[in-house]
C-alpha cells in the first residue's frame, strides 16, 4: 500500500541539487513531490516520483547515494483542519511521526501530505479506519 | 650580552675535542649494546657489524639503523639494555594506539637528561634567581619531567603547573612572579590571550624567557608570543626514544637549536638510500645516543626533516646546530602537540564499518589547532533521517578520540567527493603553513 520515496543524500554544495533534477528531467522522470532536510553538512533530498525504479537506476549510476523508503500517502480534502484530523489519528494510535511534507494535485481540489513513520502498515490502517484515502503507487504514476 | 653556561667545558669544547669524546663515548656504547641488546645484536650480525669494527665516530655509518617499526616490534623490553633493577623511571609517547614508545631510564640517564634541559634553561637566561613555570604536562609525557628536572639543576624555583588549568596558571604566574615559561608553544599563546582578556599588560607579569617545544610553530607565531608576553621565545626540540625535550635548544642567537652532540650524534641521511649526506643538506634526522644506559638507541631515524649547521654561533657554543624540522618523512602530523598518523583514522573507519576514504583537515585558527575528518557516506549507512545522519557523525568522532587521543570534527560526505590528485586520494590537507 505504501509508496515510495527517494531519498537522495547531497552535500552542501552549490548546484548539487539541481544536477539531480536535471538529470531526472532528462530521463523524463517527472516530480510529484520534493522536500529537503538539512544540516551545515549535508542535505536530504526526499523525492516521490512517477517511476521511482527508474530514477533510483539513473541516479545511481550518476553516483549518487539513494535509498527508497516506504512512507504513507494521504488524501487531504482542501479545507480547514483536515490536516490536523489525519495527525491526530496518528497521535491517538501513538504512532511516532519522523517527519512530513506536502504537496497539491493539479487538477484535483486535495491535498496530498507524505508522512515517514515506522511503521507504515499501522499509520495506513489507523488512516483508513478513519475514513481516509490512501494514496497508491497506481495513484502516484497518475497525479 | 654576557653569556652563562651550564655545562661551560662541553657547550664551547673546540669541535676536535668533541670528536674524540663522542668516539670514546660511542666505542663504549657500541660494545654496552651488542652485549646486552639481542634485538641490536641481530641487526648488526645480519649487517656483518662487530664492535670491533667501530673504533670512533667516523665508523658510525657501518652501523644499522633503528626505526619506529622496530620499536614496536621490540615492545617492550627488546631494546633494553640494562636490568629492570637499574631502572628508576618509564616514559611514554603520546601514546596512540600501536606505536606507543616506552622508554626506560637510569639514575645517570635521567640525570643526562635534566642536564640537557638545565642547558636550554641557562640558554634562555635562567638562573637560580629564576621562578620556572613548568606548564606542559607531567606523567609519561617526557615535556614536565624533562623541564621540571632541568629547572631544579639550574636551581630555579619550580612551580610544577603541568598543563591545562589557565585561571590557576595566570594565578600563579602573577602572585608568584614567574620569570620562565615552559611549555608547548599553542598554549603558550593561549595563556597570552587569556592574559589579554583579563586585562593585563605585558609589563604587569614578570616573564623574561619562554622555552617552548614539542610541536610545530612558526617564526610568525614566535614573534606574536614574544610581543603579547613581553618576552624572548626559545625553542627546544626533543623525543621520547632519545629522552625527551633537550637533545637541543635554542641560543641567544635564536637562529637554530644547539644539539647536546656529548650525548646525542646528529646525522643527516638520504632517507630513501640510507647514505650519510654532508652538512649543510636537507635529510633525514638521525640521533645516537652516546652514553644512555638504559634504552640507547643507536642511529634512530626520527622521520624529521632537517639540516646541521657547524656555522660558529654568537653565543660562544661550539654544539652543532640544526634547523627546525622542516617536514616528516612519513606522513605523521602534529595536532594539538598530540602524534596522529593517517593509518590510524584508516584503522577505526574500517572498524565502524566505512570505506577508508577520507580526508584529514588540519588548520590553526586563533593559534590553535583545528581538526576535521571528511568521511564519504557510505549506502549501507545512509538513512533518510537527519537525526541518525548526526548521530553517525558522532560516534565515529568518537571512536577516532579514543583512537587518537584528540576530538575532531567528523562530517559526513558524498560518495567519491573527496579531491584524488592523479588518481590519488589527497589524504591530508594541512592549512598551518608552519613551515
Amino acid at each position: 500500500m505504501a509508496i515510495k520515496q527517494l531519498t537522495v543524500f547531497v552535500e552542501n554544495k552549490q548546484g548539487t541539487v539541481v544536477s539531480i533534477t536535471d538529470t531526472l528531467s532528462k530521463h523524463n522522470i517527472n516530480l510529484r513531490a520534493l522536500s529537503i532536510a538539512e544540516t551545515q553538512d549535508f542535505g536530504i533530498l526526499r523525492l516521490i516520483v512517477n517511476d521511482e525504479e527508474s530514477a533510483e537506476k539513473i541516479l545511481k549510476e550518476e553516483g549518487y547515494l539513494i535509498k527508497i523508503t516506504d512512507v504513507v500517502g494521504v488524501k487531504i480534502g482542501d479545507e480547514a483542519g483536515k490536516l490536523s484530523e489525519a495527525l491526530k489519528v496518528l497521535d491517538d494510535n501513538k504512532i511516532n511521526m519522523e517527519y512530513l511534507y506536502a504537496f497539491m494535485a493539479r487538477t484535483e481540489k486535495h491535498a496530498y501530505v507524505v508522512i515517514r513513520v515506522e511503521d507504515h502498515t499501522a499509520a495506513e490502517t489507523a488512516l483508513a479506519d478513519a475514513g481516509f484515502k490512501l494514496v497508491t503507487e497506481a495513484d502516484v504514476e497518475k497525479l | 650580552m654576557a653569556q652563562n653556561y651550564y655545562q661551560k667545558e662541553i657547550e664551547t669544547m673546540p669541535v676536535e675535542e668533541m670528536k674524540k669524546l663522542q668516539s670514546e663515548k660511542l666505542v663504549k656504547q657500541v660494545k654496552h649494546v651488542y652485549e646486552n641488546v639481542p634485538y641490536y645484536k641481530n641487526l648488526m650480525d645480519e649487517k656483518g657489524v662487530k664492535p670491533e669494527d667501530i673504533k670512533g665516530i667516523d665508523d658510525l655509518h657501518k652501523l644499522p639503523f633503528l626505526t619506529k617499526a622496530d620499536l614496536r616490534d621490540a615492545y617492550p623490553y627488546g631494546l633494553l639494555a640494562k636490568p629492570l633493577d637499574d631502572c628508576v623511571r618509564i616514559q611514554s609517547t603520546s601514546g596512540t594506539t600501536g606505536r606507543r614508545v616506552v622508554a626506560f631510564y637510569t639514575q645517570n640517564d635521567i640525570d643526562l637528561w635534566e642536564d640537557c634541559c638545565a642547558r636550554a634553561i641557562v640558554a634562555a637566561g635562567g638562573t637560580k634567581k629564576d621562578v620556572c613555570q613548568v606548564a606542559y604536562g607531567y606523567g609519561l609525557f617526557t615535556g614536565g619531567p624533562g623541564l621540571n628536572g632541568g629547572s631544579h639543576k639550574v636551581g630555579c624555583l619550580t612551580l610544577p603547573m603541568s598543563s591545562g588549568n589557565t585561571e590557576r596558571q595566570i594565578q600563579f604566574m602573577t602572585d608568584l612572579g614567574a620569570t620562565i615559561l615552559c611549555c608547548t608553544p599553542s598554549y603558550a599563546a593561549y595563556i597570552a590571550e587569556t592574559l589579554k582578556e583579563q586585562g593585563y599588560k605585558p609589563e604587569d607579569i614578570s616573564l623574561k624567557a619562554g622555552i617552548f617545544g614539542a610541536e610545530p610553530w612558526t617564526e610568525e607565531m614566535r614573534r606574536g608570543i614574544e610581543e603579547s608576553l613581553g618576552i624572548k621565545a626559545y625553542d627546544i626540540y626533543g623525543l621520547t626514544e632519545t629522552t625527551g625535550p633537550g637533545v637541543s635548544f635554542e641560543c641567544s642567537e635564536q637562529t637554530g637549536m644547539h644539539v647536546n652532540e656529548d650525548h646525542f650524534y646528529a646525522e643527516i641521511i638520504d632517507p630513501d638510500t640510507g647514505e650519510v649526506l654532508p652538512e649543510g643538506s636537507k635529510g633525514e634526522l638521525v640521533f645516537t645516543s652516546l652514553d644512555k644506559e638504559a634504552f640507547p638507541l643507536l642511529r634512530y631515524r626520527t622521520r624529521d626533516i632537517c639540516v646541521l649547521s657547524r656555522k660558529k654561533c654568537s653565543c660562544g657554543r661550539t654544539l652543532i646546530k640544526m634547523a627546525k624540522p622542516m617536514g616528516r618523512t612519513d606522513d605523521m602530523l602534529i595536532i594539538r602537540g598530540v602524534n596522529v598518523f593517517p593509518s590510524q583514522i584508516e584503522t577505526v573507519l574500517l572498524n565502524e564499518g566505512y570505506e577508508p576514504n577520507y580526508q584529514i583537515v588540519v588548520d590553526r585558527v586563533n593559534n590553535n589547532d583545528t581538526f576535521e575528518v571528511n568521511v564519504e557516506m557510505t549506502a549501507e549507512k545512509f538513512t533518510d533521517k537527519v537525526a541518525e545522519i548526526i548521530a553517525l557523525e558522532k560516534s565515529l568522532a568518537n571512536a577516532l578520540k579514543t583512537m587518537l587521543g584528540i576530538n575532531p570534527a567528523v562530517h559526513l560526505v558524498a560518495p567519491k567527493s573527496i579531491a584524488r590528485s592523479e588518481g590519488k586520494a589527497v589524504r591530508v590537507v594541512d592549512k598551518r603553513k608552519l613551515i
